[in-house]
C-alpha cells in the first residue's frame, strides 16, 4: 500500500497527489494526442465523448457535488448551441467571442433557474428544471428568427483565429483543448472554499447553513457555472452535428445526461469522464451488436439441430431489429446500476483499488451506504 | 368540458404520484408510462382478441395493478431509505424499458381504441357534448369515491393510511407494511390504468402516451405533492388553465401552460394548495 507523505503545502495544495500520478495523467495525454494516428476512422465519435465529456463535469458538479439534480441540461446545452450560433453566423462575432458569449448566456439562464431552486429541495428541483427544459423546448420552436424553428438551422465548421478546423483531426483536438479547460478550472473549483462549500451543502444543508455557507450565493453558483459549462460544450456541440433543430434538446438527452453521471460514478470528475465515455460509445456497441448476437444465439441453438438453429437466428434478429430497443437497454443499465452499484463505475474501480492496496483485509462495509429514511426526518 | 375531462386524467395521475408519495416517500417518473401500458392492454384485449370492453377494461386494471406490485416486491423495495435521486433515477429507467417493451411488443404505430360510446354526443344546455368526455368525468367520479370509502372505511385502508403516517409504528402495531406498500403500488398503477383506458378513445394510443405523465407533475405540484383532494383540484385546474390558453393565449403557450404554472407554483407556493409545511429535525 503507497502513502503519499507531503512534506511542503506545495504538495498538499497541488492538484495531482504525488509525482506518480502526475505522470500518470501525462501519459494518459500523450495517448489522447496520439489517438488521431491509431483509429482515423472513428474520430468524430471520439470527439463526441469529449464533448459529452464537458457535459458529464457540468452535470457532476451540480449533481454529483452540490447534490442538485437537474433534468433539464439539455436545454442548457441547447441555450448554448443555438446562442453560439446566433452570434456566430448572424451577428458576425469572432468564433471565441461567440463561445463566450454563448457560455455567459448560459450561466446567465442557469441562474434564472436557480433562483427559484434555492426554495425547493430534492425531487421538487428535479420537476422544475424538467418543467424548465420543456418550455425552453417550445420556446426553440416558436422563436424562429433566430432559432428557424422547426426547418432547423446549419451550422458552419469553426473557424478561430483565421484557422479553419474544418478537419475531423483539427476538431478532435479543439475538443481535447476545451475538456481540458474545463477539466482544469473544475478540479480548481472544487478544492478551493467554492467546492468544498458546494460539497457541504450536498451533505448537509443545515450543517453547511451553521457552518457559515450562504445557501443561496453557492446554490445559484454552482447552477450558473455548470449552465456555463454546458453552454461551452453546447457551441462545440452545435459544430459537431453540424445541423441544430429544437427535437435533438428533448428531455430524453438530458435523461442520457445524467445516466452518464450516476454510471459513471456521483461525486467525482472521473466518473463523468467514464460515463461520457460509457454514453458516447453504447450506441455505437448496440449498432455492432445487433449483427453479432443473432449470429451468435444461432451458432448456440444449432447444437440442437439446424432448424433450430435457424429459427432462433431470425427469431433473434427479427428482435434485435426493433427500433425501440435501444432506449429500453438504456433504461435497464439505468436500473442495474442503481441496484447493483450505485457508486458506479468510478466506484466499481476504487473497490478495486481498495482490494489490492489493502489485500487480504478488504471489508465490503467500507463502503456501505447509510440507508437515510426521509419518514424519520419530518415533524408531522 | 374537454378541459376538463382532461383535467380528470391528469388529476387521476396525479392521484397516482400522490399515493405512492405518501406512503412511500418514492416519486414515480414512470406513472405516465404505466398509463400507456394500462391503454395498451385494453387495446390489445379489445382488437387483437376480440373481448368485450367491460371486461379488457377490468383485465388491464387486473393486469397493469398485478404488475405495480410485483414492481415494488422486487425491484422497488430495495431502494427505499436510499437518496430520493436514485429512486428518481431507478424509476426514469423503468420508464425507458416500460416504453421500450411496448413498441417491441405492441408496434410503434398509433392505434385508436373502440368503445361502446365512440361518437356519440348528447346535447346539454345547448353545448354537444360527446360520450367519451363523459365517461372519464363519470370514471374519475365514481373512482375517488370508491377510493375515499376504501381508505376511511376499510380495514385494509385504515391500516394502509396508518403505515403510510408512520411506518415503524404501524409495523409494531402489527400491519404488514411491506405488503401494504405492494398494495399500494398496485392500486396506483391501477388507477394508472383506468386513466389510460378513459383516455384512449380521445387521445390516440402510441408509446408516447407517457408524457402526459409530466404535465401530471404539474398536476401534483399544484395540489400540493402529497394531498390527495389537491391531486384531483391540481388536475382540473391545469386542465381548464390549459383550454383557456389554447383559447386566448398565442400559439405554443397551450402546449407549456401546465409547466409555467408548475415553475410559478414551484417560486412562489412550494407547498401547494393542499400541501402541509414541515420542518426538518436535526
Amino acid at each position: 500500500m503507497r502513502i503519499p507523505f507531503k512534506t511542503t503545502y506545495d504538495a498538499d495544495l497541488g492538484l495531482f497527489r504525488d509525482p506518480v500520478q502526475r505522470r500518470w495523467y501525462a501519459a494518459l495525454l500523450a495517448a489522447v494526442l496520439l489517438l488521431p494516428l491509431a483509429v482515423p476512422a472513428y474520430l468524430v465519435d471520439i470527439s463526441l465523448v469529449f464533448i459529452y465529456g464537458i457535459c458529464g463535469v457540468s452535470l457532476m458538479v451540480l449533481a454529483g457535488y452540490t447534490g442538485l439534480v437537474s433534468l433539464g441540461h439539455a436545454a442548457f446545452l441547447g441555450i448554448g448551441a443555438y446562442a453560439h450560433v446566433f452570434f456566430l453566423q448572424d451577428v458576425g462575432l469572432p468564433w471565441v467571442v461567440s463561445v463566450a458569449l454563448a457560455a455567459l448566456l448560459t450561466a446567465a439562464a442557469g441562474m434564472l433557474v436557480g433562483l427559484p431552486a434555492l426554495r425547493m429541495t430534492g425531487v421538487y428541483l428535479t420537476i422544475a428544471t424538467l418543467a424548465f427544459a420543456l418550455i425552453i423546448q417550445e420556446v426553440f420552436t416558436r422563436w424562429e428568427r433566430v432559432t428557424h424553428g422547426l426547418k432547423g438551422r446549419p451550422v458552419d465548421k469553426p473557424v478561430i483565429f483565421g484557422v479553419s478546423f474544418t478537419s475531423d483531426v483539427a476538431f478532435y483536438f479543439l475538443c481535447v483543448a476545451l475538456l481540458i479547460v474545463a477539466l482544469w478550472l473544475t478540479a480548481n473549483v472544487l478544492r478551493a472554499p467554492t467546492g468544498r462549500a458546494w460539497v457541504a451543502i450536498r451533505d448537509s444543508e443545515i450543517a453547511a447553513q451553521s457552518m457559515g455557507v450562504h445557501l443561496a450565493r453557492y446554490k445559484t453558483m454552482a447552477f450558473a457555472y455548470s449552465a456555463g459549462l454546458m453552454g461551452a460544450a453546447g457551441a462545440l456541440f452545435a459544430h459537431k452535428i453540424g445541423f441544430l433543430a429544437p427535437d435533438i434538446f428533448s428531455v430524453l438527452l438530458s435523461i442520457q445526461f445524467l445516466l452518464m453521471v450516476v454510471v459513471g460514478g456521483l461525486g467525482s470528475l472521473h466518473g463523468a469522464l467514464y460515463g461520457a465515455v460509457f454514453v458516447a460509445l453504447l450506441p455505437v456497441l448496440i449498432s455492432e451488436a445487433r449483427d453479432y448476437v443473432p449470429q451468435w444465439a444461432g451458432q448456440a441453438a444449432a447444437v440442437l439441430g439446424k432448424d433450430a438453429g435457424s429459427a432462433v437466428y431470425l427469431a433473434v434478429e427479427r428482435f434485435v431489429k426493433q427500433p425501440g430497443l435501444e432506449p429500453g437497454v438504456f433504461g435497464l443499465i439505468l436500473v442495474l446500476f442503481i441496484l447493483f452499484e450505485p457508486l458506479g463505475i468510478y466506484g466499481r474501480w476504487r473497490k478495486l483499488q481498495v482490494f489490492f492496496s489493502t489485500f487480504p483485509l478488504y471489508k465490503r462495509a467500507t463502503f456501505r451506504r447509510q440507508k437515510t429514511y426521509m419518514r424519520s426526518e419530518r415533524l408531522r | 368540458m374537454n378541459g376538463l375531462a382532461v383535467g380528470c386524467i391528469y388529476g387521476l395521475v396525479a392521484l397516482g404520484f400522490v399515493l405512492i408519495y405518501k406512503a412511500t416517500e418514492l416519486v414515480n417518473f414512470a406513472q405516465g408510462d404505466l398509463l400507456m401500458l394500462g391503454a395498451f392492454v385494453c387495446y390489445m384485449f379489445v382488437v387483437w382478441y376480440g373481448v368485450g370492453y367491460w371486461v379488457a377494461f377490468a383485465l388491464a386494471i387486473a393486469l397493469v395493478g398485478l404488475f405495480g406490485a410485483v414492481l415494488d416486491a422486487t425491484v422497488l423495495r430495495r431502494v427505499i431509505g436510499q437518496p430520493q435521486f436514485a429512486v428518481v433515477m431507478l424509476t426514469i429507467g423503468l420508464g425507458a424499458m416500460f416504453r421500450s417493451f411496448a413498441s417491441i411488443t405492441w408496434g410503434s404505430e398509433i392505434y385508436t381504441l373502440p368503445t361502446p360510446f365512440s361518437a356519440q354526443t348528447t346535447r346539454l344546455g345547448g353545448v354537444s357534448v360527446s360520450h367519451e368526455y363523459v365517461a372519464i368525468i363519470v370514471g374519475t367520479v365514481l373512482l375517488c369515491g370508491l377510493l375515499y370509502a376504501f381508505f376511511t372505511h376499510s380495514r385494509v385502508g385504515v391500516a394502509m393510511q396508518a403505515s403510510s403516517q408512520n411506518q415503524l409504528a404501524a409495523y409494531y402495531m402489527g400491519i404488514p407494511v411491506k405488503r401494504m406498500f405492494s398494495l399500494i403500488w398496485a392500486i396506483s398503477a391501477g388507477v394508472a390504468a383506468i386513466a389510460g383506458v378513459l383516455l384512449a378513445p380521445v387521445s390516440l394510443i402510441d408509446i408516447n402516451l407517457g408524457f402526459i405523465g409530466l404535465k401530471a407533475f404539474a398536476a401534483a405540484v399544484l395540489g400540493g405533492f402529497g394531498s390527495i383532494p389537491g391531486a384531483l383540484v391540481g388536475g382540473i385546474t391545469i386542465g381548464l388553465i390549459e383550454l383557456f390558453s389554447g383559447a386566448y393565449l398565442p400559439l405554443g403557450v397551450k402546449d407549456v401552460a401546465a409547466y409555467i404554472v408548475l415553475l410559478l407554483v414551484l417560486a412562489i407556493r412550494p407547498q401547494g394548495m393542499f400541501g402541509t409545511v414541515g420542518r426538518k429535525k436535526v
